[in-house]
């Protein structure tokens, strides 16, 4: 999957959580700037990943992401294992 | 399929932009609301129908039409999913439910003192939402520790309903404790006393037998979480990192079995189950294959999967679901099999009201609603066939039609998963409740047919094709000729190299028709052969076609193609015979309501039909495609 496809289906994802349909997934993007993004709502994020993905992710890969970058990094990451 | 909420039709493509729709409009189109949620929703989209849910009562309160209900929710886990969840399904189960939690963990405190959060909201009930955690851990194989855990975990859940019922005046919805999949000693974990399993038994039976016969009732968490696997169900991950008692993927399901709980307190549960009969209750069309050859009973894995849905229906009914049925059949055909079918389960004296006839189902299910003086929104229909299921959806929106597979074999299993008949209390009365309705009820009166058959041909997309009989259609034409006995008006049988002495010769017009819709291809649903009878005339020697697509007027888009090829010829007159066999009393009217006149009617019952091919036949909704005819031949609409 390219790069460029997975920040798409992040968009939609974000989309879904939020309800927000202006919200662009871009490699900058971090939960500071999207309003209601608290730990709850991340949950979502990752587990509607997860889902769309099919990939898992551990507690610490969970708590350890800085921006939107590096879930669609990680992301490519366990897609090409 | 339970964590998929398989007995649901797959949410809309559009699925966002419609609730963005509902979000922005100014009303409370409930309605549209209830429609999307009735559908495979994920966590997501529950979550989304949530906020469209918040935003209709912030403009307008109340959502009409549905039955409010306050839920207060405590729990030793986190709630934050749970609850927009629970709103969207509620909705789908016609509540309108407002959710009121206690912190996190607080359960005692929220039921104990009389103005915490939940108590001062006065709901309609509390859900006690605990899991093995709430238990606690004694040492494995201390017998007396082991009890001990349990009956202070009961004597807390009994405190929280005497808290809320004193103070609230609310009922309490207890969840029963799924165990941990991973055992200690193995196998032996049964025998042990304090081992997950053994607590979690002993909890659910304590936690049972208290709360049968009271105003409290259960919501069978454990059962939920069995039947999608307790491997899958807990997710040490999710509790690690946000105290989630259960894999977030299975909230749809949990709020759909907490829902139904509700659903059923408040009276609404389903009454009736209205069963579809080919390849619903037996495998094979009867009117076409006959008594002895639809597929039903022991020895074959098809015919045992039919008798498994009877089986279904008959313990339903054993438990006070009246059963009913509706099905395109000629009556007396459709009675056989209830009557003279050695394998068959279900008998006539079984069914409270049997509609077989060629109505549309909306219009029986409408007639057998009114028979048993009950609400649409106590039918459930129980068909095979994705055309009616989407006409019934359409038209009639009350009446709940599960999806079903391809495969017969998961009929009964994905029907008792839907949980339509969800019930806090059995009685002597719900036994005979069957037998009651069929007793009294009549046969239904016939209801005049639902008006809106035209917008639901045209939603259809059909595309009708026409060529004559060809090499590649050979085999399937002879094979309809030979098999077809209700939608046949002569009954002719030819061989397959009859069929090719037909193609081949000149002096004769040969048909056959194809038809696609919204669900795919129907394949050859129609063959037509007419010959030259007296100079300047057609007798139409064969007209048979496929029951698959009756009540779609397909019938008149024949006569229409048939009537361009004879006015092409130079041919002006059309007779049409009906030779009955007693199979075919269906089409007993087929030429008169074409509009031909009668000709001649015979001692035997045989009648003979004219029409005039330059009469207009008013076309039906569908695209034509045609292929086959040398250009000079071809007609020019």
């Amino acid at each position: 999957m390219t790069s460029e496809r997975i920040y798409e289906e992040l968009t939609e994802i974000l989309d879904d959580v939020f309800g927000e349909d202006d919200l662009v997934a871009t490699p900058e993007l971090t939960a500071g700037d999207v309003p209601g993004w608290d730990s709850m709502a991340h949950l979502r994020v990752i587990f509607a990943v997860e889902r769309r993905f099919g990939v898992k992710f551990s507690a610490s890969q969970i708590d350890g992401l800085a921006n939107v970058g590096e879930l669609a990094s990680l992301i490519e990451s366990k897609l090409a294992q | 399929m339970i964590a998929e909420l398989g007995w649901l039709p797959p949410p809309p493509l559009d699925f966002r932009q419609r609730c963005r729709a509902l979000l922005e409009e100014s009303g409370a189109d409930v309605p549209a609301l209830v429609r999307l949620a009735t559908c495979a929703l994920d966590e997501n989209h529950l979550n989304r129908l949530a906020r469209v849910v918040e935003a209709m009562r912030a403009r307008g309160g109340a959502l009409a039409g549905l039955t409010p209900f306050k839920l207060g929710i405590v729990s030793n886990a986190t709630i934050d999913t749970i609850v927009p969840a629970v709103i969207a399904t509620g909705v789908r189960l016609g509540l309108d439910i407002t959710c009121v939690s206690a912190p996190f963990g607080l359960g005692v405190q929220a039921a104990l003192e009389p103005d915490s959060t939940i108590n001062a909201a006065r709901p309609d009930a509390v859900l006690l939402a605990f899991d093995h955690h709430r238990i606690g851990a004694p040492p494995a194989g201390d017998a007396a520790a082991a009890e001990r855990a349990v009956a202070d975990a009961l004597r807390a859940i009994d405190a929280m309903r005497e808290g809320f019922r004193t103070h609230a005046g609310a009922i309490s919805i207890v969840q029963t404790i799924a165990s941990v999949p991973a055992a200690l000693f193995g196998s032996f974990d049964r025998a042990v006393p304090g081992t997950s399993r053994r607590l979690a038994d002993a909890f659910n039976a304590g936690l049972v037998e208290r709360i049968c016969g009271s105003q409290d009732v259960v919501v069978d968490v454990a059962a939920l979480a069995e039947s999608v696997g307790l491997e899958a169900w807990q997710s040490a991950l999710q509790w690690n990192v946000a105290k989630f008692a259960f894999d977030a993927r299975f909230v749809p399901a949990y709020a759909e079995w907490v829902c139904r709980v509700i659903a059923a307190l408040r009276g609404k549960s389903r009454k009736c189950l209205v069963l579809d009969l080919d390849n619903t209750l037996w495998g094979g069309v009867i009117g076409d294959d006959g008594l002895e050859g639809i597929v039903l009973g022991q020895g074959d894995a098809t015919g045992e999967a039919f008798l498994d849905v009877q089986r279904a229906a008959l313990a339903l009914r054993e438990r006070g679901v009246v059963l009913a049925v509706s099905s395109k059949n000629d009556d007396a055909v459709a009675r056989s099999a209830f009557r003279e079918h050695s394998e068959m389960l279900l008998r006539e004296e079984h069914i409270a009201v049997f509609q077989a006839n060629w109505n549309d189902k909306p219009t029986n299910l409408a007639a057998i609603a009114a028979e048993l003086n009950i609400g649409l929104d106590a039918l459930v229909l129980l068909d095979d066939n994705p055309a009616e299921r989407s006409l019934v959806r359409g038209t009639l929106p009350e009446v709940a039609v599960p999806e079903l597979p391809d495969d017969p074999a998961q009929f009964a299993s994905v029907l008792l998963a839907a949980g339509y008949f969800e019930s806090v209390a059995f009685s002597e009365e719900d036994r005979d409740r069957a037998r009651f309705y069929a007793e009294n009820a009549r046969r239904a009166a016939l209801r005049e047919s639902v008006t809106d058959i035209e917008a639901f041909l045209r939603s259809l997309a059909m595309e009708i094709d026409f060529r004559p009989f060809d090499a590649q259609g050979r085999a399937r034409i002879a094979q309809l000729i030979n098999k077809s006995n209700q939608f046949n008006l002569t009954t002719r049988r030819y061989t397959e190299s009859d069929v090719l002495a037909l193609e081949r010769d000149p002096e004769i017009f040969t048909l056959q028709v194809r038809l696609k819709d919204t669900f795919g291809d129907n394949g050859m649903i129609g063959v037509v052969v007419a010959r030259p009878s007296d100079p300047g005339e057609w007798e139409i020697d064969t007209w048979l076609m496929s029951c698959r697509v009756l009540g779609r007027r397909v019938e008149a888009m024949v006569l229409r193609e048939l009537a361009l090829h004879a006015r092409e010829r130079g041919i002006g007159r059309l007779v049409g015979r009906y030779v009955p066999t007693g199979k075919n009393r269906l089409v007993e009217d087929h030429y008169p309501k074409l509009g031909f006149a009668l000709l001649e009617r015979d001692p035997s019952g045989a009648t003979s039909w004219l029409l005039d091919s330059a009469v207009e036949i008013e076309p039906a909704p569908m695209d034509v495609v045609r292929s086959g005819w040398a250009p000079s031949g071809a007609p020019s609409t």
